[in-house]
């Protein structure tokens, strides 16, 4: 998942017994595993956490086509140009679905990318940083996509129907982009000094930056805590982050090439790695809009929005002057 | 009957038109319009990315000095290049780029229709797979030609100052040479082409410009524009800098 430190009530999670009877018959829906769906009942916060959780996921797909498509036009084979520009084209399909997911809860696209392209509404930390050699196309799918997955695959189980199962179809594309990316990892790190150069240098940059993909440690927090009891939110950031370390690690082992962390160990009584925290300062550093690339990414989305403008204005005139004539003809 | 030689130059012809638009549509990715035109400029630039492995891994089996296709796209300069010059034109607006797609697919279509069932087994096979793909393309980029020159004054003003603009490049489509006749003739297309965008842009409410005038040296490799130059110095940009590597 894309979404990072999304607010809920910020009330802390309430007890049935303190919940009035149609929001308890709620409650006890989810924690049967029931799902939701558009036209039941539901909370407003339970509503508007969703909207806030699935826009920003589906924003983190829109701005995330910018980093890769940065090199669809140096891919440096056809091959790779295809298997890339696929990959980005799926991007903006799950962008479509996650939209469509979020319509249901009563907001629409429109709205929506107005908040992203105003700032209002934030996009993963993750997007920001910059694409700088052929060999992050490889770690973004390694580590990014990797990063995502941890997350996406226990969402196919949220509570929120529609978000569930938009949520099945990118998984099945994302655990192919990660596998891309891989293989370009596998190449680079095989290759001749120069790429293995690239490819290294490209794990030291995009290491912590996909460790905080999963947000700051959320065991005190009380969004966190509401967001699980609505089953919206499946694991704690850290866990996801243990996970994530414990199958990325070996994959570093295989491809050759090192974490940039020192105190990376492995933990017998833990089962899991020890690894060293991200900055902090940074990740909210970026969170404000001062990631490396935070400026040129919104600035490409709001320049390609209002210079697309006269076409969508034709696209619905175009489509009322027929609807218009077929009237008419009738 | 086509000689290896011309064989090989008609075929880099085909490849390098789909190699070079499709390069163009890739360029899209992640700014169009709206989510659904990013998605559909997307797979055109697929489809026709797919089609120049095809069309140049046959021109590297005809020439048989150990080249492949990406060898042929990554490793030649510009006066080895045999698209149209149409197709080297800049995107400019979404406009333009549609209006350039549209004049190239009307062409497209005739040609892969021709080509369907030629004595050449791999060219008549490849047209085949081709025209399916192409045929949707012409469909859509009608449909948008069409929606845009009607839909509001700005666009349609647009509109027809992409088509003016990019009128003088239609001509060479169906200038023919010994290597085009040794292999399929495109002047005889130009009738179902006309037939074609006459009635489009008729429903558009777009001009058909008067002149004649067409502009030429692309497919004979004789004089590209500028724009391919640069267009090839971001696309072979790895293969260049790095000639030891693999991808």
């Amino acid at each position: 998942m894309y979404a990072q430190m999304v607010k809920s009530t910020g009330e802390g999670v309430r007890s049935l017994d303190q919940m009035d009877p149609q929001e308890r018959a709620f409650q006890e829906r989810i924690d049967a595993g029931g799902k939701i769906e558009p036209k039941d009942w539901m909370p407003d916060g339970y509503r508007k956490t969703l909207v806030r959780q699935i826009g920003q996921h589906a924003h983190s797909e829109i701005v995330g086509q910018l980093p890769e498509g940065n090199w669809i036009t140096r891919a440096p084979t056809l091959e790779r140009k295809a298997i890339l520009l696929a990959k980005v084209q799926d991007e903006a399909g799950h962008g479509l679905y996650l939209y469509c997911a979020a319509e249901t809860l009563g907001v629409t696209r429109d709205q929506m990318t107005r908040d992203l392209l105003s700032g209002k509404m934030k996009y993963s930390s993750i997007f920001n940083y910059p694409t700088l050699t052929w060999a992050d196309m490889g770690a973004v799918g390694w580590l990014v996509d990797g990063a995502a997955i941890m997350n996406q695959v226990p969402l196919q189980r949220t509570s929120y129907g529609p978000y569930a199962r938009a949520m099945v179809r990118i998984c099945k594309e994302e655990s192919f982009h990660q596998r891309q990316g891989f293989d370009i990892m596998m190449k680079m790190a095989r290759g001749t000094p120069e790429q293995k150069r690239m490819a290294q240098d490209a794990l030291n940059r995009f290491w912590y930056p996909s460790l905080m993909m999963f947000g700051p440690s959320d065991a005190e927090s009380v969004h966190s805590a509401q967001s699980m009891a609505w089953k919206i939110k499946m694991n704690s950031n850290d866990e996801l982050r243990q996970k994530f370390v414990d199958l990325t690690a070996p994959q570093a082992d295989y491809l050759g090439l090192t974490i940039p962390d020192e105190n990376l160990k492995w933990n017998e009584e833990k089962g899991g790695y020890d690894f060293s925290e991200p900055d902090w300062d940074e990740f909210f550093d970026v969170l404000k809009g001062n990631g490396p690339c935070s400026v040129e990414r919104l600035e490409d989305r709001n320049r390609a929005w209002d210079e697309g403008r006269w076409v969508r204005e034709a696209m619905l005139a175009h489509a009322d002057k027929k609807r218009a004539a077929k009237l008419a003809a009738e | 009957m086509a000689t290896d030689a011309q064989l090989l130059e008609w075929l880099c012809r085909m490849g390098d038109n789909a190699l070079v638009l499709g390069h163009r549509m890739s360029e899209w990715c992640g700014h169009a319009p709206v989510l659904e035109e990013d998605i559909a400029l997307a797979n055109t630039a697929l489809d026709l990315i797919g089609q120049t492995q095809l069309w140049l891994g046959l021109a590297a089996e005809v020439e048989g000095a150990g080249r492949d296709a990406d060898a042929l796209a990554y490793r030649r300069d510009v006066m080895d290049f045999r698209n149209l010059l149409l197709v080297e034109q800049p995107n400019r607006d979404f406009g333009h780029t549609m209006m350039r797609q549209f004049l190239f697919d009307a062409w497209h279509i005739e040609m892969l229709r021709a080509l369907k069932g030629h004595e050449h087994e791999q060219i008549s096979a490849i047209a085949e797979k081709s025209l399916k793909e192409v045929t949707y393309h012409a469909e859509r980029s009608a449909d948008t030609v069409i929606a845009l020159g009607d839909g509001t004054e700005e666009s349609h003003t647009r509109m027809q100052a992409a088509l003016d603009r990019l009128w003088p490049y239609v001509g060479e489509m169906f200038l023919s040479d010994d290597v085009d006749r040794a292999v399929c003739d495109p002047a005889p297309l130009r009738e179902a082409f006309d037939a074609r965008i006459n009635a489009v842009l008729a429903e558009a409410t777009l001009t058909r410009p008067d002149s004649d005038f067409a502009h030429k040296g692309g497919k004979t490799g004789v004089r590209h524009t500028e724009h391919l130059g640069h267009m090839l110095a971001v696309m072979q940009f790895l293969p260049r800098a790095y000639p030891d590597a693999q991808w």
